[in-house]
Formats: structure tokens, C-alpha cells, sequence
């Protein structure tokens, strides 16, 4: 079989490695981690085993997997009640992130005098911030929405900014010459340019905004107000029912996953044409 | 045709530019520049000729002179191509050369004829729909030409245009420089450090000094039009590199204080 390759190709030796290398890579990027997940799958069943574990300790995958099946209507209720959280803040972050972002492009004086501020929002951790929002705003939804765009709305901002301001300076002259207004100035150059840094911005915003989303569902559970799936954990938790616990978990860090590929796919389909990070490696 | 036969277009008076660091890029710049001039700066780094290029655009302003344009001229009659293609990436061919256009409220139904035309011009044609990555460097200063020229500007400013090319391409856009400023008469000033393309394209050479930057001395160069591979190889044009060589030795010269490489 490779005897006959070779003569119809005639590679070296080095090529041929090359060549084989590639192989084993294409498949041990998928096998591998696969392979990985299913030994620790199959290990955790082995220690619950060898060790006789009680179920309201650690559960077998099994019954995990049982769980998940048969208390699909409340969690996947109580998903949907968290997914919509995540979706409403990250939409408010693109929004307010991009918005900020390009006042702060307009001048100089605007991003000096602002920028510190949204650098404290970042930095003060949200569960400390969701006492005084449970104070000050009542609706439910406002105050998760809140504390998930507080989350998530940083990065976005941060990275289109810098984005709006890494304009190649020969193209910021050509528009001079040509008399370009500065809403042609932004819309035709600078919101064009700062595309690829505001995508690296969301992917990182997408994960937050559901952490956000999460963080401000435990927070507000905890006082018996929330029916999403973080109140679902607590639930378990308190009633020692840690199937439903482990359930919950993983459709939590499944719906993430799945955040972060569409937004990859997204970042993808928008930049595959001119952006370098999109370009397949040609060598 | 021959040189300094056309009315005036624009007079560099006494131009002097100082930065805000204290260097003098330009000291005392005295030019005349006509309709229909294919005009070179030539000049070691740091002899200010993009400097004069920016004032010329408007981009910069002198700190001493004056810009003495014959008759009104707005931005809009000034073509600029930068040493880079400087392109917008993300936009395909078409879309880069309609720019100008669209900047000035032209759909792109409207200026599809005009950059149609200047993409022909270019060689280009087939390419509308290629972005700028899947081009060569060639070709994108091709587009890049098409970009300045598709307003039909009365000027067209070139900043070493071709210094990053291989010298294939060079000469293959040398050729091509020439033909579309024949046919459209439009005044060129280019700038350079290279004596070769200089001599080859203009009928007028400008040789700068640096430090402070200032016009060393004027060349006519006096071969007919249309200049083709054949004049590349004639007698007529090593002579002509050879006297504007011998005057840029004496313009490197003539720099006072110490004498650096390079920069």
C-alpha cells in the first residue's frame, strides 16, 4: 500500500514523514481528547465502584445520564430561563460595548475621561456589586440582565476600542485627501478595521455573558427568586441530590461550549475572506 | 515632449517645514512645478521629499512659504499613491478603486463605468472581485493607481511607489506609469531614491540634499516620449543616469556635519 504511493508520488523521506505526520495529526485531534474523556468517564465509574460511593455523594455517569433523562422537562425549563439571561445580556453588551467603543473613538478627551470608569465596573467582583442592585432595582430580569452585562460587557468594549484605533495611518490620510466625513470616516474604515478585535471581544463576552448569567442566578437563588439552573444546583445541593447536581452542571458547561463554537463560527464566516487569524495555513 | 513647456500649476515659495522636535525636514524650498510635468524628487533618506509630498497634498502644512496653486484647486483634483498599496482589506478590487467615488456620494451603479475603465487602464480587468490578500504586490499597487487616478485627478502624487517591488515588476509598472500619463497628460510628481527610475520616467528630476532638507539642483532630462525597454538599454539613458548620479553624489556630499549610512 505505501509501496505503491511512493512510486506514484516519488516523495523523499522527509517529505513522506511530512506527509504522515499531518495524518496522525488530523486524527489525533479528535481521537485524543475523545479517547481522554471517555477513560476519565469510565474511571469515575470505576472509583464510585471500587469504592462504594453513595450516589448522594458522588453518582455513577449512569445514573447521571438517568438524571438528565428524566428530569429533562425541569432542567431543560430552567436552561432555557438561564440561556435567555445569557443571550439578552451578551446582545446588550454587543450593543453597549460597540456603543461606548465608538463614542469613545470620536475623541480622545471622551475615552480619557471614561475609560477608568468602565476598568472599575470590570474589576469589582459581581457578586459584591448584586446586594446593592437587589436594593435598587426590582424587576427580576433587569437585575440579572444587569449583573450579566456588568460581566460581559468589557471585553467587548475594550477590544473595539483598540480596534477603532488601529487604523493604518496611510489609509486614515487617504480618507483626509478624499474628504471623508468622519461618519464615513467610521463607517467605511474604522468600524471595518476594528471587526476582527470586536469578535475576539464577543467570543470572550459570550462565555461571560453565561457565567454573568449564572453568577447572578446563585446570588438571587439563594434568596429563592430565580428558576434558573444555577436555583437548581442550590436545590439539589440542599437536598443532597447530587445526580441532578452533576446534571445540571454539565448542561450548563455544554450550553457554553456551545456559545463559544457558534460565535467561533460566526467570527469565522465574517473574517475567512481577509483576515489573517481566518487564513488556512498554507506552507 | 520636451521639458518645462507647459503654464505653471503649483510654486513652492521659500517652503521651510520645522517638527515640533526641532528637525528641519525642508529649508528654503524653491520649485516650479508645470501642467503635464512628470517631476522626480530624488534624494538620500531624510531629504525631506515625502515631507514636500504631504505639503503638496495638504496633509501638512509649512511652517515658512507659501503653496502657490495656479487657479482654485480643492483636494479632490489630487491623486495620492502611498509607498504601501494601503488598501482596505476587507473590500475587493472594485470596491477599493470606487472608495474616492463613494467618499464624494457616488453609488456604485454610477461609478461603475469610471472604475471599470481605470481598472482596464491597470490591467486589471477580471479582477474586480479579488481581495486584496489573493493579489500580488504588483497588482495591488495597480489597484492602488487605479484608486488615485479614478477621480481623474489634476495631480498625481507618488511616495516611492515601487520601492518594495522586485525589479521585474518594477519596470513591467514603470511602462504601464507611462503610457496612462501620456494618454491622460495629468502632472506627476514622484518620489525616489532610486536614480535609475527617475532618469527613466521623468522629464524633470529634482535632486534633494538632507540635512536640513533643501533642492540641491534641477535636471532636465531630455528624451523623447514614448520611453520603452529599448531606451532602457540605450546609450542616451546610462548617460542621463550617469549626470544625475554625479549630481546626487554631490547633493550626498554637499550634507554637513557628520556623514551617517542608512538613516
Amino acid at each position: 500500500m505505501t509501496a505503491s504511493e511512493e512510486t506514484v508520488l516519488k516523495l523523499d523521506p522527509e517529505e513522506a514523514r511530512r506527509v504522515r505526520q499531518e495524518r496522525l495529526e488530523r486524527i489525533g485531534r479528535w481521537v485524543l481528547p475523545l479517547a481522554i474523556m471517555i477513560l476519565a468517564i469510565w474511571l469515575w465509574d470505576r472509583v464510585c465502584v471500587w469504592n462504594e460511593i453513595p450516589k448522594y455523594i458522588l453518582p455513577r455517569p449512569g445514573v447521571v445520564l438517568q438524571t438528565l433523562y428524566d428530569d429533562a422537562g425541569l432542567l431543560f425549563s430552567s436552561l432555557l430561563v438561564t440561556l435567555r439571561i445569557t443571550f439578552l445580556s451578551l446582545l446588550l453588551a454587543v450593543i453597549g460595548g460597540v456603543g461606548l467603543a465608538v463614542l469613545f473613538a470620536q475623541s480622545k478627551w471622551v475615552e480619557m475621561s471614561f475609560f477608568p470608569f468602565a476598568i472599575v465596573l470590570q474589576v469589582t467582583p459581581i457578586v459584591a456589586i448584586f446586594p446593592l442592585i437587589n436594593i435598587y432595582v426590582d424587576n427580576q430580569t433587569v437585575k440579572l440582565l444587569l449583573c450579566a452585562w456588568i460581566v460581559a460587557f468589557f471585553p467587548i468594549l475594550s477590544n473595539t476600542t483598540l480596534g477603532l484605533n488601529s487604523v493604518d495611518r496611510n489609509l486614515r490620510d487617504l480618507f483626509k485627501l478624499n474628504g471623508a466625513t468622519r461618519w464615513q470616516q467610521l463607517r467605511y474604515l474604522r468600524l471595518p478595521a476594528a471587526m476582527p478585535y470586536f469578535l475576539g471581544g464577543l467570543k470572550i463576552a459570550g462565555g461571560l455573558s453565561l457565567i454573568g448569567a449564572v453568577v447572578a442566578e446563585f446570588v438571587a437563588g439563594a434568596q429563592g427568586q430565580s428558576s434558573g439552573l444555577a436555583s437548581r444546583i442550590i436545590e439539589a445541593g440542599y437536598r443532597l441530590n447530587a445526580p441532578r447536581l452533576f446534571a445540571a452542571l454539565i448542561l450548563i458547561s455544554l450550553a457554553g461550549i456551545l456559545i463559544f463554537l457558534v460565535l467561533s463560527l460566526v467570527s469565522h464566516l465574517i473574517l475567512r475572506r481577509w483576515h489573517e487569524s481566518a487564513l488556512k495555513q498554507e506552507r | 515632449m520636451a521639458s518645462g513647456e507647459g503654464p505653471m500649476l503649483l510654486a513652492l515659495r521659500n517652503v521651510g517645514k520645522v517638527f515640533s522636535n526641532g528637525v528641519t525636514a525642508l529649508s528654503d524650498v524653491d520649485l516650479t512645478i508645470r501642467e503635464g510635468d512628470f517631476l522626480s524628487l530624488l534624494g538620500p533618506s531624510g531629504c525631506g521629499k515625502s515631507t514636500a509630498l504631504r505639503l503638496i497634498a495638504g496633509l501638512s502644512t509649512p511652517t515658512s512659504g507659501v503653496l502657490d496653486w495656479r487657479g482654485s484647486i480643492d483636494r479632490s483634483n489630487i491623486g495620492f499613491v502611498f509607498q504601501e498599496p494601503t488598501l482596505l482589506p476587507w473590500a475587493d478590487v472594485f470596491d477599493n478603486v470606487w472608495l474616492p467615488l463613494r467618499l464624494k456620494g457616488v453609488s456604485r451603479a454610477k461609478a461603475a463605468p469610471a472604475v471599470m475603465e481605470m481598472l482596464e487602464r491597470v490591467h486589471l480587468t477580471g479582477f474586480e472581485n479579488a481581495v486584496p490578500r489573493e493579489l500580488s504586490g504588483g497588482m495591488k499597487m495597480r489597484v492602488s493607481i487605479a484608486r488615485a487616478m479614478v477621480t481623474k485627478p489634476r495631480i498625481l502624487l507618488m511616495d516611492e511607489p515601487f520601492a518594495a517591488l522586485d525589479e521585474i515588476t518594477r519596470f513591467k509598472l514603470n511602462n504601464d506609469l507611462l503610457e496612462l500619463w501620456q494618454d491622460e497628460r495629468f502632472t506627476v510628481v514622484f518620489v525616489t531614491h532610486s536614480v535609475f527610475e527617475s532618469v527613466f520616467l521623468s522629464n524633470r528630476v529634482v535632486v534633494m540634499a538632507a540635512r536640513p532638507g533643501r533642492v540641491h539642483a534641477e535636471l532636465a532630462i531630455d528624451a523623447p516620449y514614448p520611453r520603452d525597454e529599448a531606451f532602457r538599454t540605450s546609450p542616451d539613458y546610462a548617460a542621463l543616469c550617469r549626470e544625475a548620479s554625479d549630481v546626487l553624489v554631490g547633493a550626498i556630499n554637499s550634507t554637513a556635519g557628520p556623514h551617517h549610512d542608512g538613516q
